[in-house]
């Protein structure tokens, strides 16, 4: 069957250029909330070009089942898209992200199945695909735990074990291994008609270590884990453009791949750790002891009721809130807007104050806020904030632990040491919202319960903020 | 085919990887520069917006999808259209209802 829009090969390239315009463009717009919509509507409106021109101009053989796989895609992701909660987002995003290395292994796949047919091998191609077949296993197989630990369907504690190094080790050794066969003797099993079995020995090894990597990772350190995985993705469909030889797939692979790298790094510095440090040990070994805790609470926690809180706000002249994955878990988000729009009314200066790593993806704690109609003008960094709370009344801290534990700043070892914090402490009076006094995912103990300024108010965020709402609405 | 096409290792290969290298290095530099300008507020939004971007394998799947002269390559295909068209309209569609949340909250 001859193909419904039959294009010569430069056309064809120039559609995928001004794709490629389009893709880099909608990312300039990124730059700024403002232009970001328009930006991401351009960026579609490349995909859509590319893979239209792409549709109309490959020779089909079975339209129907091209058009039937376009159309259950779109049917699955718009479902999942519309239905998804905001606090849901990091693991629809590492989902998807799965899905896009996923697809990659896949084709690599089925392109080494044609070229055997043919019996013709281009050792860029069977390179290439060998490469994609092990980023994309990996990539789909530890998005899929990534997403099963942030969704609380796998256990998102560090899961650590002996010789766990050397088992990763040996399953990326195969993978490997296959991979230079598929290369240097792709014919050594003889002709292979639609099953080349060393491929798929190389995709089940990928797959195992694509799970084996993300299993040991604490929930802490998910926003390195989801960065990453996402720069793999761009990777692997990059790898994929290298395999049939498709400019768009390159330079849109790219830019996702220098993207996902660029926020690992910045997740990586926020918590003072290097990428390795996340991969192959850390968070979650070290943790205070049981004793030591009781040693720093025993008679120094303040418990604090919502009428307190009341009190203390009602003199305060500038509130600093510090929201953390508590306040996401307990969809809270909503309650503190309205505090702050209370607050906001009543003349108090009140902003928010964001640590790059508090939630489960870069950039979390600004959705949800966002979600809740919080100005974007209200929301602070952490290098802007922190020389702000030596002149703030009052901090209320909701569901955070490690990002403001200022034990960051004396320990000399430990998980946290070094990581930069919010130097909540500084403030006249700190309240602390939380369920009790657990540690954070890096099991250390947070001396700032136990400071002489601090109040601990003890109970379900959402609860507690809605609670404060009603009894600052009464008394104003 | 004949014999002389088993083995690809033309100029013409080599020439070929090297300006498929050229325009990966372009295009690493151009992302650097723009992504790094990009403000920590958006970084989620950037997230699933490079991720719905990652969906481009989709071309891949449709050229092979297409070319199926196997069936294996076909269902290989099939699967493949399938998981990149999530990827790619969940991840737009996614990253847009955030955009919008940024836009109504004030963003200027």
């Amino acid at each position: 069957m001859a193909a419904i829009l039959p294009l010569p090969e430069a056309a064809l390239a120039a559609v995928y250029l001004v794709a490629s315009v389009l893709f880099i463009q909608g990312l300039r717009d990124m730059t700024h909330p403002r232009t970001a919509p328009r930006g991401n509507l351009i960026s579609a409106g490349g995909m859509a070009l590319a893979v239209g021109v792409t549709v109309l101009n490959t020779d089909i053989l079975s339209p129907i089942l091209l058009f039937a796989a376009l159309l259950v895609g779109t049917a699955i992701g718009g479902w999942l898209a519309a239905t998804v909660e905001t606090t849901e987002m990091p693991q629809l995003v590492g989902l998807f992200n799965g899905f896009g290395g996923g697809a990659s292994a896949l084709v690599a796949g089925a392109e080494l199945t044609g070229m055997f047919t043919e019996g013709s091998f281009a050792v860029g191609v069977t390179a290439t695909a060998a490469l994609a077949g092990i980023i994309g296993s990996v990539t789909f197989w530890g998005s899929m735990v990534a997403a099963g630990k942030l969704h609380g369907v796998i256990n998102d504690s560090a899961v650590r074990y002996d010789g766990e190094q050397v088992v990763k080790g040996v399953f990326l050794l195969v993978a490997v291994l296959a991979g230079i066969q598929l290369v240097v003797r792709p014919n050594l099993f003889g002709p292979m008609p639609g099953w080349v079995p060393s491929y798929w020995v190389l995709v089940a090894a990928a797959s195992v270590l694509g799970v084996l990597l993300v299993i040991p990772i604490g929930g802490a350190d998910m926003p390195v884990v989801i960065a990453l995985l996402n720069s793999y993705s761009g990777l692997a469909a990059a790898t994929t453009g290298f395999v049939l030889g498709n400019s768009v797939l390159i330079v849109a692979g790219t830019l996702v791949g220098a993207s996902g790298l660029i926020l690992t790094v910045i997740m990586c510095e926020s918590m003072n750790r290097s990428l390795a440090n996340v991969f192959f040990g850390g968070i979650g070994e070290s943790g205070g002891d049981g004793e030591e805790m009781e040693d720093i609470y025993e008679g120094n926690i303040t418990t604090t009721s919502t009428e307190e809180v009341e009190m203390t706000l009602d003199v305060a002249q500038r509130v600093v809130i510090v929201p953390g994955y508590g306040m996401a878990v307990a969809q809270a988000q909503h309650a503190v807007a309205e505090l702050a729009e209370l607050l906001d009314e009543n003349d108090v200066d009140v902003e928010f104050g964001i640590h790059p790593v508090a939630g489960r993806m870069p950039g979390h704690m600004n959705v949800l806020l966002a979600e809740a109609d919080v100005p974007y003008e209200k929301l602070r960094d952490l290098e802007e904030i922190n020389p702000t709370f030596s002149q703030t009344d009052v901090v209320i801290v909701i569901g955070a632990n490690d990002v403001v534990n200022p034990s960051a700043n004396t320990a000399d070892s430990g998980p946290i040491a070094g990581m930069p914090v919010l130097n909540v402490g500084e403030a006249r009076t700190v309240i602390v919202n939380k369920r009790s006094l657990s540690p954070g995912f890096s099991g250390v103990p947070n001396p700032l319960f136990a400071q002489d300024n601090t109040n601990m108010l003890f109970g379900d965020a959402k609860e507690s903020m809605q609670e404060l709402v009603n009894v600052y609405k009464e008394n104003h | 085919m004949t014999d002389a096409t088993t083995v690809v290792l033309a100029t013409d290969g080599a020439a070929a990887f090297v300006r498929n290298l050229t325009l990966f290095v372009l295009a690493a530099f151009v992302g650097y520069e723009i992504i790094t300008k990009i403000p920590t507020n958006l970084h989620t939004p950037l997230m699933s917006g490079a991720n719905a971007i990652s969906g481009i394998t989709l071309i891949g799947s449709v050229v092979v999808a297409g070319s199926g002269e196997r069936t294996i390559a076909s269902i290989l295909g099939f699967l493949a259209v399938v998981m990149a068209t999530v990827n790619v309209v969940g991840g737009y569609l996614v990253t847009n209802s955030m955009l919008e949340q940024f836009r109504s909250g004030g963003g200027d």
